[in-house]
């Protein structure tokens, strides 16, 4: 893979760290990072890198992981879609498994409803094509990343005059909950790994009202080992010289402005809307609605359904964790009754969620 | 998620690369992307090539990494 050896070099590695351990000698506090994107979390739990760094750095996961973040509502409203006579329901794998209210879309399929896995969304606009009697729905959730790529999907069904192509949109957009996250006493948070893919999309100046407003250090890193130690490396240069600014690790993907076209694409199919984040709550434009042009792709405004009232389950800890207010240990339910195999919270379903991260690797 | 696969473009045909990763093959949209040469390194995520990797910079990158050998750090 390119680079990927390359950034993993154990020698460069333990360069690094004793780098880390040059800049925060004699600093007396503790510093906490935030990596809000799941691939981080699930890097930093891989490599072991907490392990790694000196006592005075702290690495915390934010709401980095687009599946936990979305809120049980929209499972429900997923299960009541599946439900529907004629519908297939498109999606990305983690999605399957997160609990609702009382089912799942697992559930739902093991009942009979036609819910299908797939790689790209340009995937459930060709199921649609392939089954045009059939409502298709794709399940939009992500963040700057993937939504681009479902823009690209309700354009391309457009093109094609799909009238059985339909998005639930619940994407939501990053320097917001950061922002919150940031102004909040509770934690204190003293820089930030900022997402190296959403980055791609958005660019590294969209960070850059964040550090103004709250004078919080933030690092565009990327994501393999070289990658996140240079990131701490950076983001603690900053602590010790009382610097706040944006910088940018992951060069050799993200660039200032982001990236054009995908931005030109975002805009043109969404617009901004108030978002529901689980554990941080509604926050006003922290979301991405499709535009009135596209309202006939809108599963939420085109197939009516009813949706139970929203059910968080009891002493499931994933907002807390997903706030980086507690971590997957403190939680009652980890490990005994919230397991990867069975799960209560959505942080315990997605591969890069925070429980499941802490459930494989520990520590 | 935001997993992105680093691969390189083998074949282009109208919007779409052939794209080639140890062997394995997957095509991707380009729609946004301009300027893609059969060659190039992209970032692939969930079907589409999101970014270029620019070569120079992940050399400058890494190059900067090894510096820190002139500033007096050995690996052990």
């Amino acid at each position: 893979m390119k680079h990927q050896h390359e950034y993993r070099d154990p020698q460069l590695a333990k360069l690094q760290i004793q780098a880390i351990q040059q800049v925060v000698a004699g600093f007396e506090r503790t510093m906490t990072f935030m990596e809000v994107c799941g691939t981080h979390t699930m890097a930093i739990y891989q490599q072991g890198i907490r392990a790694l760094l000196p006592e005075q750095i702290r690495l915390i996961s934010g709401p980095g992981c687009p599946v936990c973040v979305t809120p049980v509502g929209y499972v429900d409203q997923a299960v009541a879609l599946a439900r529907r006579p004629n519908t297939m329901l498109a999606t990305f794998g983690d999605m399957v498994r997160v609990p609702g209210s009382t089912s799942s879309l697992l559930e739902e399929q093991a009942r009979g409803a036609t819910i299908r896995i797939v790689y790209s969304p340009l995937d459930a606009v060709a199921l649609a094509e392939k089954h045009p009697e059939t409502d298709v729905v794709f399940l939009g959730v992500g963040f700057e990343t993937t939504a681009p790529t479902v823009a690209g999907a309700v354009l391309t069904a457009a093109r094609k005059n799909l009238a059985n192509f339909y998005v639930l949109c619940a994407h939501k957009t990053m320097p917001g909950p950061m922002a919150a996250l940031a102004g909040d006493p509770e934690l204190q948070v003293d820089g930030y790994l900022c997402p190296a893919h959403v980055s791609a999309i958005i660019g590294a100046k969209a960070y850059q009202p964040l550090v103004d407003a709250h004078r919080v250090p933030c690092v565009v890193t990327g994501f393999e080992p070289l990658d996140v130690l240079q990131g701490v490396l950076m983001l603690a240069r900053q602590v010790v010289a009382g610097a706040a600014r944006v910088e940018t690790q992951y060069r050799r993907v993200v660039k200032p402005e982001g990236n054009r076209k995908a931005l030109e694409l975002l805009q043109l199919v969404f617009e901004p809307c108030d978002a529901l984040w689980r554990g941080i709550g509604n926050l006003p434009d922290s979301g991405l609605c499709l535009r009135p042009e596209y309202a006939r792709f809108d599963a939420s405004r085109q197939l009516p359904i009813v949706v139970e009232q929203p059910r968080e389950h009891l002493g499931c800890l994933c907002g807390e964790i997903l706030k980086g207010k507690v971590q997957p240990e403190a939680c009652p339910l980890f490990r005994t009754t919230c397991t990867p195999e069975d799960p209560v919270g959505a942080c315990m379903v997605s591969s890069e969620g925070t429980c499941a991260a802490a459930y494989k690797y520990g520590m | 998620m935001c997993l992105g696969v680093p691969m390189q473009v083998k074949s282009i045909e109208n919007e779409t690369a052939l794209c080639e990763i140890d062997g394995v093959q997957r095509q991707a949209s380009l729609m946004m992307l301009d300027d893609v040469k059969i060659g190039d390194y992209l970032l692939i995520h969930a079907g589409f090539a999101i970014e270029k990797i620019d070569e120079e910079e992940a050399q400058l990158t890494l190059q900067a990494l090894r510096e820190a050998l002139d500033m007096g750090l050995e690996p052990e």
